[in-house]
């Protein structure tokens, strides 16, 4: 919260948790990857396990944390394009690629405003940025490539609660790479 | 300006990356990847990933068997047993059931109908998927090396698992039934009617292009049509679960497939179909009494005849000589010896006859991929007494009727149709009988 001295600079975050964090560049380009190993990996096994979005939620964590909306683009954008990459021929290379932009743009220009390191917010974030990379996803599928994507309210709630509710814990583990 | 794009800086990056990410689609829109071809950036990232994912696999199967084999060995000698005692069961089991399909055999040899064989198949795990909702491709941990191609089929012993869609040199991408983007020929197993299984976006499978005038009922089991040219005829796809009227006067079907797919382990897959002629060499010469046997319709005996029949045998199988059969009559009497399609076979004695050109047996069902076993039709199955042919055994057995809409390769004409009853008549029709008809009988035509 700011001090009652200093002047309001728009934010809702305090000097000492706008500090932005750095990375050791062994995480930035392995904890991508791992996200992506997991999330293929252990829907093989189980493929229920493919309501959760890892990749999703290293862009966010890596975009909040940074604070730079151009690396947050980069990010997202690399990011997705692997997964569009994973996917089947009939998958568009792009698709996730567009989404995980926009949503490492959103969630590094949001994280400049609040605190992103409570666990609330945290919950918060991932509920509602999973909602916009759906709706993203639908509209980039439906509207730009003719896909038979079916939106499901229900289903998307469920997922975002999943998500959130991972995506607390995953944060906190990932906050043991972060360096000022 | 470089106040403005200073200013505008992160908002110019976005859109520059989406701008060029929009551009992407569209070319892959305009210029899909043709038959094989593989984009680089998905080798890239399968080459990223698959490595690990092969090396959990692997190792994970390799405690696996340590554990198994020389750990937990618990019960072992129970099952072993139980093994045994399966194994003798099935040993009985195979030697009727090789009989059928040799009779199988012989009759689509005369008929010069191809089957496809699955002449070869590599043995693959699965190691990973594509990881999102929306896509449900599996990879697999054998590729180009192995001699995998694209467009060959993927299988377990349990049903069809899909197809493969691309293959890089250590890997290669299977695309599952229940993908929305997938398709497979497919026909309902009794009524032969052919539609196309497609996925759909939430992953389960719906059979289309039935009419829905058509009689499907739940529980009916589905097949491959060979239509597709990916997987031969007659691989087991999955069972009807439900089935609603649809859009358009067609029926939506939902099938449940027989292989579970959302817990793949191990898969074959199909490097190697054969169309070859069933092999006959070892059958034995064919008479064309027995081809005629099969292929005429015999006569159905009524009821009374029967009963009549039965006592009338009762008092004649008392003195019936050893190994000479005696039958009701207006039934002739075979020899005990001698070649014959239903000699090698006593249970064929009550074998519902199929008739060439509706429902001729299967021999691609997954079980049926080593020739030697085969599959046999549906039919009742004999009972204790069914091999001797003693007077109190009725050789007339009601023969479900199929349906006239066969397999597209399998014209039937009217008078190849199976009749409701035939009774198994194996000699000639115009040889006199050996016993006395009774007064009921009608007389052979």
């Amino acid at each position: 919260m700011t001090s009652p001295a200093m002047p309001f600079r728009g934010s809702y975050t305090s000097r000492e948790q706008m500090a932005a964090y750095e990375f050791n560049w062994l995480a930035i380009v392995l904890i991508p990857l791992v996200a992506i190993f997991v999330q293929a990996f252990f829907t093989a096994k189980l493929r229920w396990l493919s309501i959760l979005d890892l990749p999703m939620m290293v862009v966010i964590f890596f975009a909040v944390a940074r604070r730079n909306p151009i690396s947050g683009c980069v990010t997202g954008a690399i990011i997705g394009l692997m997964q569009d990459a994973l996917g089947g021929p009939a998958h568009p290379i792009g698709m996730y690629g567009i989404t995980d932009t926009i949503i490492g743009y959103m969630a590094s220009s949001l994280g400049v405003k609040i605190d992103v390191d409570n666990p609330g917010t945290r919950f918060l974030i991932v509920y509602i940025f999973y909602a916009i990379h759906e709706a993203v996803y639908f509209g980039v599928g439906r509207g730009l490539l003719r896909q038979p994507l079916v939106w499901s309210w229900s289903h998307v709630a469920i997922a975002a609660l999943a998500n959130a509710v991972v995506g607390v814990f995953l944060f906190r583990f990932l906050d043991r790479f972060r360096q000022r | 300006m470089e106040t403005l794009l200073g200013r505008y800086k992160n908002l110019i990056v976005l859109a520059a990356i989406l701008f060029a990410q929009i551009i992407a689609l569209a070319v892959q829109v305009r210029r899909p990847t043709q038959e094989g071809e593989i984009r680089l950036v998905r080798v890239w990232a399968i080459g990223a990933v698959t490595p690990f994912e092969k090396a959990v696999v692997h190792t994970q199967q390799w405690f696996r068997e340590k554990w198994v084999g020389y750990v937990y060995l618990r019960n072992v000698n129970t099952e072993n047993q139980q093994l045994r005692e399966q194994i003798e069961r099935m040993k009985l089991e195979q030697t009727r059931l090789s009989e059928d399909a040799k009779m199988a055999r012989r009759i689509q040899t005369l008929l010069a109908f191809k089957e496809q064989y699955i002449d070869q198949t590599v043995a693959a795990q699965v190691i990973g998927t594509s990881g999102n909702e929306q896509s449900r491709v599996l990879y697999i941990d054998k590729g180009a090396n192995d001699g995998l191609k694209p467009d060959m089929a993927v299988i377990t012993p349990t049903g069809i698992v899909g197809k493969i869609v691309q293959v890089s040199a250590s890997s290669a991408q299977v695309l599952p039934i229940n993908d929305q983007t997938s398709g497979v020929g497919a026909a309902l197993r009794d009524s032969r009617l052919q539609g196309i299984l497609k996925g759909t976006p939430n992953g389960t499978t719906t059979l289309q292009y039935i009419m829905s005038d058509e009689p499907v009922k739940p529980g009916e089991r589905v097949i491959t049509s060979g239509g597709d040219r990916i997987f031969p005829k007659g691989l087991l796809v999955g069972t009807v679960a439900s089935v609603e009227p649809g859009k358009d006067l067609f029926l939506n079907i939902r099938v449940i497939p027989s292989a579970r797919l959302d817990r793949l382990e191990e898969v074959l897959v199909v490097t190697k179909i054969e169309e070859k002629f069933p092999d006959t060499k070892e059958l034995g010469p064919i008479r064309a009494s027995d081809i005629l046997s099969e292929r005429l319709p015999g006569l159905p005996t009524p009821p009374e005849a029967n009963a009549a029949g039965s006592a009338a045998a009762a008092t004649r199988g008392a003195t019936a000589p050893a190994g000479q059969a005696s039958a009701p009559a207006g039934v002739t009497t075979r020899p005990a010896t001698g070649a014959g399609l239903t000699q090698q076979n006593p249970n064929a004695m009550t074998r519902p006859a199929t008739p060439p050109g509706t429902t001729a047996p299967k021999p691609n069902t997954i079980e049926a991929a080593q020739p030697a076993t085969g599959t046999t039709p549906p039919r009742v199955k004999p009972s204790p007494s069914a091999g001797t042919t003693t007077g109190t055994t009725p050789l007339t057995t009601p023969v479900q009727k199929p349906s006239v809409r066969t397999a597209p390769d399998t014209e039937t004409t009217p008078e190849q149709t199976t009749p409701d009853t035939k009774p198994q008549q194996t000699s000639p029709p115009n040889a006199p009988p050996t016993t006395p008809p009774n007064p009921g009988d009608t007389p052979p035509q």
